[in-house]
């Protein structure tokens, strides 16, 4: 069980335009706690600074100043402190027709972190991995083990790197617009599949989307995200429902979704069928 | 195209690759053939022939004799056999373009690579170091080197050769790296664990290996014409023959003048028909890495069979 | 006009702007009863190792200033049809079967699938305008926006002086919502919104009867792309063309379309009404589409959390 908080993160790029330097501030005093089993999301547009965060939380950028703190201890930044960090904290890409290698089997992209942390030997790891691939509902055969990424439908690529980031058993997850690449009929079971995960693993999450409705219904906390700062943080259901800032307006009313269809709305009324029912989720229906 | 090519054809990503090589397996292009096909005979007639034919030093009385039955390409103007010659030339030139083409691939994988995987001022001086050997003029550089050294060995000639030639295939590679670097996969790689030796030999580097092989080929190209440049003008390889030594010696003993074209003609023509082959196969790579190159002349083929079919039906 | 009063009870819906209905709606609708595009049983086929139907007998008839919105998931076809439709598509694509008439604002009828030629590219572009999918990435980034404005004009009208092309460029950015006097910027000073804007100017250029729309959207935010829609429904309503709007967005598609037809697997499964969609989808895969993803508002939340649903392996 980790909790991962990060304090008054900052982080500024500066930008070259042949002899000019500017500065650009992605993210600005930023601030959440990720606890066991809960989930918070981070929404915005795109470019104001969500997936900054991420890459921050994974080390794969430093923040200019503020702090990461594992379990209220600061986070290793190098050598076995940053292996250990990487145990703790995995991620999810956005789009896994680019975050598997494509020169690789599928089975090359869950063996190799099995074997790095040290779950499993060079023997036992085929057999960990077919139990990983078990879990996000893949087949788990040596044929898809040595299927590549171009022979997987998108649906399927982001369930393996959900196995991938699952397989050095970590604590927090980072899930980076995991499903916005996907068709629409396969988004639900792969974030369903995510929120097993969870629940089975205690996962502490975030959900960083610029779906507003999959925010609410997926996470237990939300921060707005507004040009790199935190325009609006509240509990998952206030936040939509009862926005207090304008931007947060904004963003709900510029989602196009059929439960608000402005152009329906007062005809369903009308009719007594304020949401029909085929508008609520529902998976398999073919 | 879009969305749908994923399905049917090839995808429009480096994977492409990976089903272009798979496709090949099955029916390989016919330049691919061809190129492959000219450059193995080359191969094996430089491997094998040194074995079958005379000494090529030695000298006889019947100089400048055409073509016979005892000398199947006639003789040199002091009576040596051609066609020895030409097997131990062979030898000698392919001998110099894969030594040379192998240092080029090292030289700029070390550069180009490592430089564009670890960024930051170690890539800034390998980049500027790059390009300082770039804008190094290679034959003047090699005919400075050339004339200064008596010893030229077989080993000089091909490290100068090397060091003139490596830079290009640098900078292509180190441009590929930077776009690889950023990629998800590499990132997760990280995320994983991964340490960074493996990072670049494992997920970086088989993503590389279309556009290295096509360097190598461009710089065995290279390297066997730019030894024949320098043989031709006496700066070549001393005491092993090779193409350009040939051609050298012709121009001096006067083969042009006095008609004896099978001295001279044999060698140029396998240098062009190296070069052609090395080309053939470089094309095909290239068809490999960018898979519009690839589909679309069997694609028209393709709805061409398709419609005439439809013809003859109706 | 059709907005509702606001509810009390439900705050949300209070700070929904009625924007896109208030452009859809406002002003008089421009669909007309004449019929700008015929296609029957339109037949595409991907002519690869085993052919794959990529489209199989669509059928359909776009009235005059209609929007009729295309929806699918990846692969099923949809782009491959709007690309049938004005003979975009590329080998290893080929139409097999079917007819796809254009009527002229004169009466006359087209066959567009028997164009060829200079008569196709002619009528491509001042007839049925594409805008591609991703299409902001397509403008030249070293050619300013007034060269590549007015160059749609030299090469389609070139009666045309240099004058009346300049007017004519601004007049188009200022029908798409661009300042005119940011003509003489490069792709790279202008946001995605602004590219994607001077994309449809270009489209717009030549006065076409259809606009095809390949997810011109979906690389944008919802913020710009709700802009943008509400720029075509307004273009729409001033301009009097018809649209046919590809996207795998159905909730999108039922807020701006006259008509939307769903596609699987090659085959319109659907074709009706926006709202008739709505409220009653006929096919159980537009049903699957139309619910598969929870709602900003409606209480079926705590599902996922809850888990009892199935995850499906697709």
């Amino acid at each position: 069980m980790t909790t991962l908080t990060a304090q008054d993160l900052d982080k500024t790029y500066t930008l070259r335009s042949g002899l000019r330097f500017s500065q650009l501030r992605a993210v600005n005093g930023v601030s959440f706690e990720l606890r066991p089993g809960r989930t918070v999301a981070l929404v915005g547009q795109s470019g104001s600074g969500k997936s900054t965060i991420a890459k921050l939380l994974m080390q794969l950028e430093r923040p200019t100043s503020g702090s990461l703190l594992l379990d209220g201890k600061p986070i290793g930044r190098r050598g076995k402190a940053l292996a250990d960090y990487r145990h703790q904290v995995q991620m999810v890409f956005q789009d896994p027709f680019a975050s598997l290698n494509p020169y690789h089997s599928i089975g090359h992209h869950l063996v190799r972190p099995l074997i790095v942390h040290g779950r499993a030997t060079s023997r036992t790891a085929p057999g960990a991995a077919k139990e990983l691939l078990d879990r996000v509902n893949l087949p788990a055969d040596d044929a898809f083990m040595a299927r590549r990424p171009h022979e997987l439908s998108g649906g399927q690529r982001q369930r393996v790197a959900i196995a991938r980031a699952l397989a050095p058993g970590p604590t927090v997850l980072v899930a980076d617009e995991p499903v916005s690449m996907l068709d629409v009929s396969v988004r639900l079971g792969v974030l369903n599949l995510l929120a097993r995960l969870q629940r089975e693993e205690e996962l502490a999450m975030l959900y960083i989307t610029h779906d507003l409705a999959t925010a609410r219904h997926f996470s237990d906390e939300i921060l707005v995200m507004y040009r790199g700062e935190v325009v609006e943080r509240g509990d998952a259901d206030e936040v939509i429902l009862n926005p207090q800032q304008e931007f947060t307006r904004k963003l709900l009313a510029a989602a196009p979704e059929p439960g608000t269809n402005q152009r329906f709305l007062a005809e369903a009324r009308r009719r007594g069928v304020p949401m029909p029912d085929h508008l609520a989720p529902q998976e398999d229906l073919a | 195209m879009t969305t749908e090519t994923t399905e049917t054809a090839a995808p429009p990503t480096t994977t492409a690759a990976i089903a272009t090589t798979r496709a090949r397996r099955r029916r390989p292009a016919p330049t691919l053939v061809v190129g492959v096909g000219i450059v193995l005979v080359i191969v094996l007639f430089g491997l094998i022939g040194p074995l079958l034919v005379q000494d090529p030093l030695a000298i006889g009385n019947d100089g400048m004799q055409p073509p016979s039955a005892a000398h199947l390409l006639g003789t040199t103007q002091t009576g040596q056999d051609v066609l020895a010659q030409l097997a131990y030339a062979t030898r000698g030139s392919l001998l110099v373009g894969v030594l040379v083409a192998v240092l080029a691939l090292f030289l700029s994988a070390f550069f180009g690579i490592l430089g564009g995987y670890l960024g930051g001022w170690l890539d800034e001086g390998f980049s500027l170091f790059t390009n300082v050997v770039l804008i190094l003029p290679g034959l003047p550089l090699m005919i400075v080197i050339g004339s200064y050294v008596e010893q030229r060995g077989l080993l000089l000639i091909a490290v100068v050769l090397a060091i003139t030639s490596w830079a290009a295939s640098a900078r292509v590679l180190r441009s590929q790296t930077l776009s690889i670097r950023n990629r998800d996969y590499v990132q997760a790689a990280k995320i994983a664990g991964e340490k960074p030796w493996r990072i670049i030999s494992v997920e970086i580097l088989p993503n590389l290996l279309p556009v290295m092989s096509s360097g190598f080929v461009f710089a065995l190209i290279s390297a066997i014409l730019g030894e024949a440049g320098l043989s031709f003008i006496g700066l070549g390889v001393v005491g092993t023959q090779t193409w350009g030594s040939m051609l050298f010696y012709a121009q001096n003993g006067q083969a042009l003048t006095l008609g004896g074209w099978w001295w001279f003609v044999p060698p140029g023509f396998l240098i062009a028909a190296l070069g052609c082959g090395l080309s053939l196969i470089n094309f095909s790579i290239d068809a490999i890495i960018n898979p519009r190159l690839r589909s679309a002349p069997a694609n028209a083929r393709r709805v061409r069979r398709a419609e005439k079919k439809e013809e003859a039906a109706a | 006009m059709s907005t509702p009063t606001p509810d009390p009870a439900n705050p949300l819906e209070a700070e929904i702007a009625p924007d896109i209905e208030e452009v859809r709606a406002g002003a008089d609708s421009p669909v007309s009863e004449e019929a700008v595009l015929t296609v029957e049983g339109l037949d595409v086929v991907y002519e690869v190792e085993t052919p794959v139907h990529a489209v199989q007998g669509a059928s359909f008839t776009l009235r005059r200033g209609e929007i009729l919105g295309l929806a699918g998931e990846s692969g099923c076809g949809k782009t491959t049809l709007a690309y049938g439709l004005n003979q975009l598509h590329r080998p290893p694509a080929r139409i097999t079967g079917g007819s796809v008439t254009f009527h002229g604002r004169d009466g006359e009828d087209v066959d567009v699938l028997a164009l060829e030629g200079e008569a196709l590219r002619a009528f491509r572009w001042s007839r049925i305008a594409m805008v591609f999918q991703g299409a902001m990435n397509s403008l030249n980034p070293v050619i300013s926006i007034k060269a590549q404005l007015e160059d749609v004009f030299t090469t389609h009208r070139p009666g045309m002086d240099a004058a009346a092309r300049r007017a004519r460029s601004e007049e188009l950015l200022r029908l798409v919502g661009v300042d005119p006097s940011r003509i003489t910027a490069f792709a790279h000073e202008l946001s995605g919104g602004m590219r994607q804007r001077v994309m449809i100017a270009m489209a717009l250029a030549l006065d076409p009867d259809l606009m095809i729309m390949d997810e011109p959207t979906t690389a944008l935010d919802v913020v710009v792309q709700r802009e943008i829609l509400q720029e075509i429904l307004r273009l729409r309503s001033e301009l009097g063309f018809a649209v046919v709007f590809i996207t795998h967005d159905l909730p999108m598609l039922l807020e701006i379309s006259d008509r939307i037809a769903v596609m699987r697997a090659g085959r319109i499964v659907e074709l009706d009404t926006a709202e008739n969609l709505y409220f009653a989808p006929q096919h159980p895969y537009t049903r699957r589409l139309l619910g598969s993803f929870p709602s900003l508002t409606g209480d079926a939340g705590d599902f996922l959390r809850a888990g009892y649903s199935t995850e499906g392996t697709r």
